[in-house]
């Protein structure tokens, strides 16, 4: 278990207050000048030695991604964005930090900003999370009136603004194309990449996307070095981490551990195991709902980094931890999951548009036991025709859970939908049809 | 994608009023000039909660003048994402979380105790005509499962019993205290913290 000297988030239940009084006292805002002073090159270099990885859930190299942005600012301005749209099911971290630790992340854009030479951040945040919103919205205040953040903040020299942007209840624009076009007034339909955002991103100028836990680490990782942070998980998989732990576990939580904990030691020590003992766990979904889920066997075993959980066909993610049981019919769960999908598809590519309303309803007959033998092998085909032929990635969020099903509980949805397709092959039927559309008795 | 109803009946007019006026000068100030598109969400949202939670198209056609956007654009901004009315919803609006995370902690269960209380059907006003339901997509307080919000507050960690209880006391007018039903910190592990011992009750 991670020692609480090693934690980042030391107010992530709020036990202390979140005025920037007592972030000073948690050691937010200290040497913030120091810091800057010691160049851009020093901050990036440090984030790529620490081998930060992104927090939001593709796990991409945070220093890395800085370095993209141009080294000197030309006649486009340079911006930051924070991306707080947090919609995935089985996430909820981004929310605590928000609200609880809103310093360490106007600390940690600060930093950045001045790393990738931005003078103006924008926090896009969930329209949902409205009071996250406002409690965030008076640190910023704070921050303005104690002049950490402004003209010549922190006294860095640097001129920096912060403006908060609330979303509408589009879990697209979590994408951070999408946010980019929702932040310019438009509704957030993914753009092509490349041009990649940090060559021509908000207004077409450079901009860099972190997600809120990625940024809010930045200060303390610089603070105590990256070595320090690199010390902690496994290599390429470094730091800590906010898992969530939620579904059928007797002690639902936010908690920071080490990155590559073991599953079952993150659900039996923090989450109070699985509702009905460790045998009654039927699956878990380790990285948020657009990650396929494990099975138990694979549970009892797996460490929770990006590599390993990549090895079985799975994905760390968000981090957000569904635990499923025996009590709940696994074809439901994952149904309704389809159903998130298809409501929140944008629309703008047709396999994933349409894709994910046949994922669903295809689902909801078979966890009904009204699907035909064939269809669970159609269903997979569709799965196929979405992932990897939509503009952005969530063709794949969409069709991995489901993929996931069909992996690991195949035999269960044939037990329980095994008669004989009612429209009998040689009418040769289209290739890729909802059948039951074509016979209203089926459906 | 979702499909959404546009109200029948319509008011002639929108305008803001002084107060939102000033606050819609800061918001446009916040994006740089020339990109005061940018504010359009923003603005929907004003206009939203000046109007009793919902959007006549008057109001889209007056945003859309006001930022020089043409009116379908406004409009498909307006349709596309799900937060904005168009239709009149309760003063006080019930969203119950129905996603998995929710679902497996028995969030169906709070949609009986709506169903029971408020109307039979989604997006119905109560007979007081105060109040209105319906199930959303993921609100992200999965580990406080099952939960809703009504209006901009998270209620959290409920069950059947709790939600009646809720509801009766908005149908009443009061107002029930936001956060967790069971009592417990915020996001913590119940009975159960191992984490940060030495802050706790500090």
């Amino acid at each position: 278990m991670l020692k609480d000297e090693n934690r980042i988030f030391k107010n992530l239940y709020n036990d202390k207050g979140v005025d920037v009084k007592c972030a000073q006292e948690r050691g937010d805002w200290i040497n913030t000048k120091e810091l800057c002073s010691k160049g851009r090159d020093w901050i990036i270099n440090e984030i790529k030695a620490s081998e930060l990885r992104g927090r939001g859930g593709a796990g991409f190299p945070t220093g890395l991604k800085w370095s993209f942005a141009p080294k000197e600012v030309k006649s486009r301005p340079h911006y930051l964005i924070i991306n707080a749209d947090e919609s995935e099911p089985g996430t909820c971290k981004d929310r605590d930090i928000l609200r609880f630790e809103p310093h360490k992340l106007i600390e940690g854009c600060l930093i950045a900003s001045y790393a990738v030479n931005a003078h103006v951040c924008y926090i896009y945040i969930r329209g949902e999370y409205f009071n996250e919103g406002e409690k965030l919205q008076k640190a910023i205040d704070e921050a303005y009136q104690k002049n950490l953040i402004g003209k010549n903040a922190s006294g860095t020299g640097w001129d920096f603004d912060i403006f908060i942007h609330y979303g509408a209840g589009a879990y697209i624009c979590g994408e951070e194309t999408a946010l980019l076009e929702s932040l310019e007034g438009k509704k957030g339909q993914p753009r092509l990449k490349p041009p990649f955002p940090a060559l021509i991103g908000l207004y077409g100028c450079p901009t860099i996307i972190n997600n809120v836990e990625t940024i809010a680490v930045v200060p303390t990782i610089l603070r105590r070095g990256s070595k320090w942070f690199a010390s902690l998980g496994k290599p390429k998989n470094t730091g800590s981490k906010i898992f969530c732990i939620s579904g059928n576990v007797n002690n639902p939580c936010n908690v920071e551990e080490e990155m590559g904990i073991p599953l079952k030691n993150l659900i039996e020590n923090h989450a109070g195991g699985v509702i009905g003992g460790w045998e009654n766990l039927k699956a878990v979904i380790p990285g948020g709902s657009s990650m396929p889920l494990l099975p138990k066997k694979t549970c009892d075993t797996i460490t929770m980094d990006f590599d390993s959980l990549i090895q079985e066909k799975s994905g760390l993610g968000t981090a957000g931890v569904v635990v499923i049981n025996n009590d709940q019919d696994i074809i439901k769960c994952i149904a309704r999951i389809a159903r998130f999908y298809k409501h929140e598809s944008c629309g703008q590519c047709t396999p994933c548009r349409e894709g994910t309303g046949w994922m669903w309803r295809m689902l909801e007959r078979m966890s009904r036991g009204e699907a035909s033998k064939d269809e669970v092998n159609m269903l997979m085909d569709v799965t196929k025709q979405i992932e990897g032929h939509t503009i952005c990635a969530f063709g794949e969020g969409s069709a991995w859970p489901v993929q996931g099903l069909l992996r690991n509980f195949k035999k269960e949805i044939e037990k329980k939908n095994n008669f004989n397709p009612i429209i009998k092959q040689s009418k040769n039927i289209p290739y890729l049809v909802d059948q039951h559309l074509l016979d209203k008795k089926n459906a | 994608m979702s499909i959404k109803k546009i109200s029948k009946e319509q008011p002639d007019k929108f305008e803001f009023t002084l107060d939102n006026l000033e606050k819609v000068k800061k918001i446009i100030n916040k994006y740089p000039d020339g990109k005061q598109q940018s504010a359009v969400m923003p603005l929907l949202y004003l206009a939203q909660k000046q109007n009793n939670n919902w959007i006549p198209l008057s109001a889209i056609k007056y945003i859309g003048k006001f930022l020089e956007m043409p009116y379908i654009k406004v409009y498909e901004v307006a349709t596309f994402y799900t937060m904005y009315n168009l239709t009149p919803v309760g003063n006080h609006f019930i969203q119950v979380c129905t996603t998995t995370p929710c679902m497996i902690r028995g969030a169906y269960k709070l949609v009986e105790a709506c169903k029971e209380k408020i109307s039979p059907n989604e997006n119905e006003l109560s007979k007081d005509k105060n109040c209105s339901w319906m199930e959303v997509e993921c609100l992200g307080a999965c580990v406080n499962a099952p939960m809703i919000q009504i209006n901009n507050d998270y209620y959290e960690d409920l069950d059947k019993e709790k939600t009646l209880k809720i509801i009766d006391q908005i149908l009443k007018g009061e107002t029930p205290k936001p956060g967790s039903y069971r009592g417990r910190l915020n996001t913590e592990p119940e009975n159960n913290r191992k984490t940060l011992m030495d802050t706790k009750n500090a």
